[in-house]
């Protein structure tokens, strides 16, 4: 049975902060299939269009009948434990600091036999175990067993901590207050067990009662922070850039507009400033202490959300300005992602639809609420996703996306519909 | 020879001691607020400024930085052209006002106990009366200073201090703008407020009145200025010429007086 996973002992400062090490990430082109799934929260195989034959692991061809008609598909990961090993011993470096490790041998009900990661409430073979794919500390799918039934605080496996990036007894910065979901977000924080929440203020005169009514949780400290302003960034980075496990940038500017509906490029510009630049300031401030924490204890530095919208995919031209600086936004959320894999810092992207904000007043239901966005986001940092589409709206976008970006493109044209 | 060469008189004043400069100048700083407007409205940048180079890799000798703001960020002179009243006047942006105006004397009319009492209080035409008795009439091309001590407010939430209802500081009321324009012909108005007009002063007859009247009339801006406090009630002398730019309606510059000690 799981031990509930207890508030860390304060570090000893006297000690060296352990370097990250990451587990082995080369993958063939092929094999990437698996993250690309594992990344939106799904396990997928392939599967042969010939012979219906499910393959593992990733493949060009099927081992059955050679057919290189293969499908990446939908798989329910049930199956019988046939196996278990216990590593005690690894030449990597990676798991050799986390020994001893948990590994089996699956049979899917579908077919193929699986080398995966064993969770530590997976009875001993044979017995029956459900198999998801989890992202890795590299950024890489691997397999994890799971018990076929629920266990009490089955997220805290030691084992299953190392692939995703729960909030709780972690100390977080979400970067404007100001907002329903930033106010939302760090309710839903503070309820997740976050040790800490900063929560960042721009601009204190302009005032948000919302933000007023968050002082009544302990762990939320006000500091300031105003993303278009280098100084004011560093200097919070400067302070408390070595405490922040999980940063959530939910600041934005958002003016709904297109390019001939607005003259001049001054809202643009406030846009892009914090949409884009902002999140180049912060991770110049946050970046190198976050990386070099990601394997500071057990709760040490883990994700970095980014609050982007399914604009970012392709323009929605009423809102096309904004659509831009989201798009610019998840160019330099990839780069950002790419910077922090050496450290084992998760980049988490957020594409909600529209939310129910004052700036898409105007548009027609359904709309996220505050809430929903923030739930969709602390569920992602427990289930260690990368890439999320929360509400109705966003999903539906995304698997057009998926299909046809051209096609999409004329839709959106065309109002979206 | 001094006493014939009034340039050479005033050097000798200003070495000896004998005439101060004051500066009216707040400092620069992404953290001095920026004039705040309803948020669909275009929007005037704060300070912002970023290292270009430091001794460092960018630049391994020199030290400097970039910098972005609006023409009324910080301390700052208010063009006739700002407002729409004044927009077909002539010379009336920073770039073709008339140098001569930029130095120019500047009555000082102490208002510090009514803002602290209250944040909406207004200069009225009896107020500058009473003033006027003690201190003598207000002299044509003059700067009217409102000092009410608001720069000494260093928290900028204080400073621009908003409420549900938008933001309270003190300024002028319609009629004193009116009075200082038509019956004293002043130079332009100046502030220690973010802007030259009250915070509610959209609410007054015509809105933002220091604003439309001045302007409509040809006069000038000053906001931001801190340091009034320093000044005598008459006799100052202030140094403010603008930033020369194209068309433009307003820049921040350094205000300095100058005061006989």
């Amino acid at each position: 049975m799981t031990m509930p996973f207890m508030r860390p002992p304060k570090k000893n400062p006297i000690l060296r902060t352990r370097v990250p090490t990451l587990p082995p990430w080369t993958r063939s082109r092929v094999a990437l299939g698996l993250t690309a799934a594992a990344a939106v929260g799904r396990f997928e195989l392939q599967s042969c269009d010939d012979c219906g034959t499910v393959q593992y692991p990733p493949r060009e061809s099927c081992h059955q009948c050679l057919s290189i008609a293969l499908r990446w598909s939908p798989e329910s990961g049930e199956g019988q434990l046939l196996s278990e090993t216990r590593l005690h011993h690894s030449n990597d470096l990676f798991f050799r600091e986390r020994l001893p490790w948990r590994l089996g041998l699956v049979q899917l009900a579908s077919g193929p036999t699986l080398m995966v990661h064993l969770h530590g409430d997976v009875p001993a073979a044979p017995c029956a175990v459900r198999v998801g794919a989890r992202l890795d500390r590299a950024g890489q799918a691997v397999l994890i067993a799971f018990p076929a039934e629920e266990t009490p605080h089955m997220a805290d496996d030691p084992q299953l901590r190392e692939m995703t990036c729960d909030p709780r007894h972690r100390k977080v910065l979400v970067t404007d207050g100001k907002t329903a979901v930033g106010q939302a977000l760090v309710r839903a924080l503070a309820k997740a067990g976050a040790d800490l929440v900063w929560v960042g203020e721009a601009e204190p005169w302009k005032k948000s009662p919302g933000l007023d009514a968050l002082s009544d949780l302990p762990c939320v400290t006000r500091v300031p922070l105003d993303l278009t302003d280098e100084r004011s960034v560093l200097q919070l980075a400067g302070e408390l850039g070595g405490k922040v496990d999980i940063l959530v940038n939910n600041a934005e500017v958002h003016r709904p507009f297109g390019i001939s509906a607005r003259r001049g490029t001054e809202a643009a510009r406030a846009e892009m400033d914090v949409n884009y630049f902002g999140l180049l300031r912060l991770a110049q401030g946050f970046g190198p202490a976050m990386r070099a924490r990601g394997a500071d204890g057990q709760a040490g530095a883990t994700a970095w959300v980014n609050l982007l919208s399914v604009y970012a995919l392709s323009n929605f031209p009423p809102h096309g300005t904004y659509s831009a600086s989201k798009a610019a936004a998840l160019s330099a959320a990839q780069c950002l992602r790419a910077e922090m894999r050496a450290g084992g810092i998760r980049v988490v992207n957020v594409f909600p639809g529209p939310i129910d904000d004052e700036w898409n007043q105007t548009l027609p239901p359904p709309k996220l609420s505050a809430e929903g966005v923030a739930s969709a986001i602390v569920r992602a940092l427990r289930d260690g996703v990368e890439d999320v589409f929360p509400g109705d709206v966003a999903q539906e976008w995304f698997e057009r996306w998926r299909e046809s970006p051209k096609t999409l493109e004329r839709e959106l044209a065309q109002g979206g519909t | 020879m001094a006493a014939d060469n009034p340039l050479l008189a005033l050097v000798t004043a200003l070495a000896s001691g004998r005439i101060r400069i004051v500066d009216l100048t707040q400092t620069l700083t992404p953290e001095f607020p920026q004039i705040t407007l309803p948020p669909e409205f275009g929007q005037c940048w704060p300070f912002r400024i970023e290292e270009v180079s430091h001794y460092d890799e960018r630049g391994p000798a020199w030290y400097w930085n970039n910098f972005s703001c609006g023409e009324h960020t910080g301390t700052h002179f208010d063009a006739p052209i700002h407002w729409i009243s004044g927009r077909d006047l002539p010379n009336n942006s920073v770039d073709t006002i008339a140098v001569e105006n930029f130095v120019a004397p500047a009555c000082v009319i102490d208002c510090s106990g009514e803002a602290a009492a209250d944040a909406d209080f207004l200069l009225t035409v009896p107020f500058v009366e009473a003033w006027e008795a003690k201190h003598g009439r207000i002299p044509p091309k003059s700067w009217v200073l409102m000092r009410t001590d608001w720069s000494k407010r260093t928290d900028p939430a204080a400073y621009q201090n908003f409420d549900e209802t938008g933001q309270h500081t003190p300024g002028p009321d319609a009629d004193v703008v009116r009075f200082l324009v038509e019956e004293r012909d002043v130079l332009g108005f100046g502030s220690e407020a973010i802007g030259t007009d009250a915070g509610q002063g959209y609410h007054l007859r015509p809105p933002y009145p220091c604003h439309s009247l001045m302007h409509g009339a040809g006069r000038y801006g000053l906001q931001c200025l801190s340091n009034l406090d320093q000044l005598p009630p008459t006799g100052a002398v202030l140094i403010c010429p603008p930033l020369k730019i194209r068309k433009g309606s307003g820049s921040p510059l350094r205000v300095l007086a100058m005061v006989e000690t």
